[in-house]
């Protein structure tokens, strides 16, 4: 424990790390497809998850909107390109801002709870008194949370992105004069196939990792109530973190498919 | 006692288990027999908890074996280990409640899956009031572990410890913080499970008049081996005197 502070054990305790989140993740797909499954836990996780971020989605997403627009209007309009405006900003939030930020407000909030809960359940021994009673924590807790962050995040990033689109709308069309009709038009030609499967696909990657990260850093809390602190903090830096990562590969791997 | 014409329900023989260089069980060995209350003593962090953890397989011991009707837990698969899990109630020392369920669901959560399993089965809703019940406590069905007192939550902890009428009995130290009167309501409780339905109980416990009441057997656990077994008569009035002081109220 000492010498946790050099820069080498710190190094071989991360790869450590990595490595055992791995087998984690492993085991994820090996129990997923073995029964008994968890149906009921599922869908109250998915119901909890859901609606729970749904409202802190939503105004999120709305603000985003709003100030996305104000700010680049003066410059397209400058440039003379304020037509323009409905595409770009479709564009740039279903692809990117969207996606990006409602994981990583959710990474805040589920991956946090999910951290948190699992790690004080493990500090207070209800994980063993689950696995004593002949039932399988990580089926029970793990897979059913992992599962319903990577479903539900898919929806919240697309419930975030309408409602920034209508943001965006609203100041289109107090500034701008621009229908709202003509608004979405606009925006529904500019968005393309090509632009909404590659960003639907990567939030649920998102979302596996924020369950992941959240389910592994709770299940494996070390004792204590600093320990439950620790995991919640760290679930939200690691996925954060993971999130910018797998936003890179999925531009990456999109470009070479859509070449867009 | 009637060791010698009886195979041991629960054996665990040779056990070693360290934490890194903390070494706490070296070569711990015990036998449990049918309808027999067996108690362990040991200091704070001699390791009686990891001893029983292990017995229920959430600890993997270094070394040793641990059979149970003559199983061998240790090489079990998990199909057969959840099985065998079902005839084995477990107290934790610390209630372990689940927080985010009411009464009425901890008490279900066992039967979930394994209801097929007793006998004389009628419903669910039957099982959880007749567990509820025999801790006193059928007012509590619908509030939250949080709602309820320490004493309160330990009680509930050794219903749902019941509910599957388990044929083996592991108390992690039933007592400790209980005000004299509720200990001694839950030292009834246990004699009379104990009694009704011929189970055998591991007993792990500092309360020296819970031993008294309750135990046929005594095993000192000390430096992480049998340091001493008896009665209590025998081992409250040993002649060495770290036995004698584990007896000393
Ligand atoms: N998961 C673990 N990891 C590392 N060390 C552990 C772990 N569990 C227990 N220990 C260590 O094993 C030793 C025995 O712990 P244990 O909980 O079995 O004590 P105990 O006899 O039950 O004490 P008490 O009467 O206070 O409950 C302690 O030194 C403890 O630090
Ligand atoms: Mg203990």
């Amino acid at each position: 424990m000492k010498k946790e502070n050099s820069l080498i054990t710190r190094t071989k305790l991360f790869f450590a790390e990595i490595g055992d989140m791995t087998l984690f993740a492993g085991r994820f797909f090996r129990e997923l497809f073995s029964p008994p499954f968890e149906f009921r836990e599922l869908i109250r996780q998915c119901y909890n998850m859901g609606i729970r971020s749904l409202f802190l989605v939503m105004v999120t997403g709305f603000i985003l909107g709003l100030v996305f627009t104000l700010q680049s209007r003066p410059t397209l309009t400058d440039l003379g390109a304020a037509s323009w405006m409905p595409s770009m900003i479709s564009i740039s939030i279903v692809r990117e801002i969207g996606p990006v930020i409602i994981a990583l407000i959710c990474a805040g909030r589920i991956g946090s709870g999910i951290g948190a809960e699992l790690g004080s359940m493990r500090v207070t021994e209800q994980i063993d008194a689950m696995e004593v009673s002949g039932t399988n924590p990580f089926k029970y807790l793990v897979v059913t949370r992992i599962l319903a962050v990577t479903l539900m995040l898919p929806l919240l990033v697309i419930a975030g992105d309408t409602v920034a689109l209508f943001g965006s709308a609203i100041i289109e069309n107090l500034k701008g004069d621009v229908s709202y009709t003509l608004y979405f038009n606009k925006v529904f030609d500019a968005l393309s196939f090509s632009d909404v499967l590659p960003a639907t696909v990567k939030t649920v990657f998102f979302g596996f990792a924020i369950g992941l990260v959240g389910t592994y850093k709770g299940y494996n809390c070390s004792k204590g109530t600093v320990g439950v602190g620790e995991a919640s903090n760290s679930a939200v830096v690691y996925s954060s973190m993971l999130l910018f990562i797998i936003d890179f590969i999925a531009v990456f791997v999109s470009d070479i498919f859509f070449e867009v | 006692m009637k060791k010698e014409n009886q195979t041991p329900v629960l054996e665990l023989k040779d056990i070693h288990k360290s934490f890194g260089e903390n070494h706490v069980l070296k070569g711990f060995n015990l036998q449990l027999f049918k309808g027999e209350n067996l108690v362990i003593m040991g200091k704070s962090g001699s390791g009686k908890s990891v001893m029983v953890k292990c017995i229920v397989g959430l600890i993997q011991p270094d070394s040793g074996s641990i059979t149970i009707n003559g199983h061998d837990i240790i090489t079990m698969g998990q199909r057969e280990l959840d099985f065998l899990r079902t005839q084995i109630g477990f107290l934790f020392q610390g209630s372990a409640l689940y927080d985010s369920m009411t009464v009425r669901e901890n008490l279900e959560f066992p039967l979930r899956r394994h209801k097929d399993k007793i006998e004389d089965f009628k419903s669910t809703e039957q099982s959880v009031q007749d567990a509820l019940k025999s801790v006193g406590l059928l007012h509590t069905i619908d509030l939250m572990p949080s709602e309820l007192s320490g004493g309160m939550q330990r009680r509930v902890a050794l219903a749902r410890a019941l509910i599957l009428k388990p044929k083996i009995i592991m108390y992690d130290e039933p007592t400790t913080g209980l005000d004299p009167i509720t200990a001694n309501e839950i030292i009834q409780l246990m004699r009379s499970i104990q009694k009704e339905y011929n189970t055998s109980s591991l007993i792990i416990t500092h309360d020296v008049d819970c031993v008294r009441v309750i135990s046929n057997r005594i095993i000192l656990l000390v430096d992480g081996i049998n340091y001493a077994e008896g009665t209590y008569d025998e081992l409250s009035n040993s002649s060495d005197p770290q036995t004698r002081a584990f007896f000393k109220n």
